[in-house]
């Protein structure tokens, strides 16, 4: 059965020796001039987008283009934007790890981080939405002098606070307790005595004695048991948001799916832009994030974008079929109405752009994967913008109609979030172990014949 | 982890060699004995006897604490506290709560595994011992503690050179 061998996990015949020193290298040399410029760049943009929150914050949100009709802009699409790109990571650490897909094992940290980088990076812009930021903790359900006034628990709002705020807690636990062994190995092999102090305190001395993995494997399991139904939750909870209104475009059954098959395939197009230019910069990194990884990505990507393209289908459909005007003229105004441009970049970039990923030979492509990378990113925010834009700015009375002000501050926002996002991206690749150390060592034999692969 | 103990390690270059000197070690009348090794080795376990772990209990207790706290929170700020009329609903709607429920289930269970793990691995530690640099790299070792049955200096340093140990180290303290 020798078309069955499995492709090896890792290339090159790495001892675990040669893993350690490999995933620890970039950590330990000083950083290129590459990396350099990157980390520049996006600081300054972090910077500009500080600048721009206070201007914001100390003006007022009226600089923003919401305004009636359409008061939910910018900031919520962003927000719904960045929590979907979340989902990759825990998808990739958590749902595959509980299939046992050992390929997962190469990628799980860094997509892991970037759910981390990537929630933190959304969080803000519920709070900036509120209007008055400093009253933010108003959202928490703390026992107060306001009368009894407590927080309302029926609201899709309020879950979103919980969702949110209980993922970002529970990712960062898991990524941290990914990390602790790992810390341990770069704290052992340190030359001075900084690095030594700084990453012996990260890894909270952790030994590796048989108990101790044999209690850290369990652990590891609960938290992806854990994590798998919490990340559906999370984004099922974002879509109520929409869905739980009145409002033709928002008011559909399909939305919970729809939002969570978006989530994901957003995420992974993340996930593949972010991994090809850390495999420009980190090369020793090729023989662990192979081709082969990038190619079971790239059919994740294009298995769900048909998923979101089923649910823009279903879409119309269910609007003829319910009878309803105010439901057909919401979905006919999507793509032919003022809004249509945006429309049909979204199609375009969703639908029709992945479909490139039927042939192997653009599957395993790094500049045409980086590409459509970059469009279905792009694809994934207009699909917020016309779920969010279109369906508000013309409701149920023509005489209440109106266009979305776009504001030169929504551009800097948006804009400026990337930012955010990559500064501390960045710094994450610089100082923390990009591939789990302890987590690849197991997998090196996958594919070798003398022991016998799977 | 209890109070650190001196004892002699076995230093180990080879997976295979670690795991079936952890089972010969057992098979001696150890029962303190610990391996330590850079990643957690397929088999160990059962090599050297260790009990499934009773984290998951932890887990589903500190679940169902979040799930009756999270209940208990709706109940009565919703309730009780402030009881908003809404559209003539019900005031204990629970199916508008779940999603807190859910979630303070999750939040709960997954907090206290991670510190229900701390406390099994003594964690944090400030400077724990090491016994060799490269065991979180890229060698295993066996340690029996001087306080195990049957412990004898000599008697141990002899069994772990006979299981292909690459060095017998003294340990003062781990």
């Amino acid at each position: 059965m020798s078309q069955m061998k499995r492709n090896p996990l890792v290339l090159g015949n790495k001892t675990l020796k040669d893993v350690t020193d490999d995933i620890c290298a970039p950590l330990e040399r000083f950083p290129s001039k590459g990396w350099m410029g990157l980390f520049l760049a996006a600081k300054t943009l972090f910077l500009f987008y500080i600048a721009t929150i206070a201007i914001v914050i100390a003006t007022g949100i009226g600089l923003l283009g919401v305004n009636h009709p359409v008061a939910w802009g910018t900031m919520i699409i962003t927000f719904v934007f960045w929590i979907g790109i979340g989902h990759a990571g825990t998808l990739i650490s958590a749902i595959l790890f509980l299939f046992r897909q050992r390929w997962r094992t190469s990628v799980a940290r860094t997509a892991e981080a970037m759910t981390v980088f990537a929630v933190m990076t959304a969080g803000i812009f519920p709070l900036i939405h509120t209007g008055r930021p400093w009253l933010d903790f108003w959202l928490f359900p703390y026992p107060n002098q306001r009368g009894p006034l407590w927080v309302n628990f029926r609201s899709p709002l309020l879950w979103d606070v919980f969702a949110v705020s209980t993922y970002a807690t529970v990712s960062t636990v898991f990524w941290f307790v990914g990390l602790i062994p790992d810390f341990a190995t770069i704290k052992d092999r340190a030359t001075n005595k900084i690095r030594r102090t700084i990453y012996g305190a990260l890894s909270l001395g952790w030994r590796g004695t048989a108990k101790n993995w044999s209690h850290y494997e369990m652990v590891y399991l609960i938290l992806a048991g854990l994590s798998t139904p919490l990340v559906l939750s999370v984004h099922t909870i974002v879509s109520f948001d929409f869905a739980v209104s009145n409002l033709p475009g928002w008011h559909a059954t399909i939305f919970p799916p729809y939002f969570v098959a978006g989530a994901i395939f957003s995420g992974f197009a993340m996930v593949i832009t972010l991994f090809t230019l850390v495999r420009i910069g980190w090369p020793e990194f090729k023989n662990y994030v192979t081709l082969d990884h990038m190619e079971v990505m790239n059919k994740i990507i294009m298995m769900t974008g048909l998923m979101v393209g089923y649910a823009y289908g279903s879409e119309f459909l269910i609007a003829w079929y319910s009878g309803n005007d105010y439901e057909r003229y919401v979905f006919m105004n999507r793509a032919m109405g003022p809004y249509a441009w945006s429309y049909w970049i979204m199609i375009c970039c969703n639908v029709v752009i992945p479909q490139l990923f039927w042939f192997k030979k653009f599957r395993r492509s790094i500049p045409v994967m980086f590409v459509v990378s970059i469009f279905v990113n792009i694809g994934m925010w207009f699909e917020r913008f016309v779920i969010t834009v279109t369906s508000l700015h013309r409701d149920f009375l023509p005489s209440n109609w109106g266009q979305y002000a776009w504001s030169i501050y929504d551009t800097c926002i948006l804009v400026g979030s990337f930012g955010m996002f990559l500064t501390i991206f960045l710094l994450y690749l610089r100082v923390f172990p990009a591939i789990s150390i302890a987590e690849i060592k197991p997998v090196l034999h996958v594919g070798k014949d003398e022991e016998g692969g799977h | 982890m209890a109070k650190a103990i001196g004892g002699i390690a076995g230093i180990f270059l080879k997976e295979a060699t670690v795991l079936k000197a952890a089972a010969r070690v057992r098979e001696s009348g150890f029962v303190k004995f610990d391996a330590i090794t850079p990643y957690p080795v397929h088999g160990m376990e059962e090599a050297c006897g260790i009990k499934r772990s009773t984290i998951p209990y932890v887990a589903f207790a500190a679940g169902c604490t979040g799930l009756m706290a999270a209940l208990a929170l709706v109940w009565y700020t919703s309730v009780v506290d402030w009881p908003l009329n809404i559209g003539g609903k019900p005031m204990f709607s629970l199916p508008a709560f779940i999603p807190i429920m859910f979630e303070l289930t999750v939040l709960f269970a997954a907090l206290s595994s991670v510190v229900a793990l701390f406390v099994h691995a003594g964690m944090p530690k400030v400077d724990p011992p090491v016994i060799d640099k490269d065991l979180t790299c890229h060698k295993f070792a066996i340690f029996i503690p001087e306080n195990d049955v049957g412990y004898n200096a000599d008697r141990v340093e002899k069994l772990l050179r006979e299981l292909g140990a690459d060095e017998v180290k003294k340990v003062a303290e781990y």
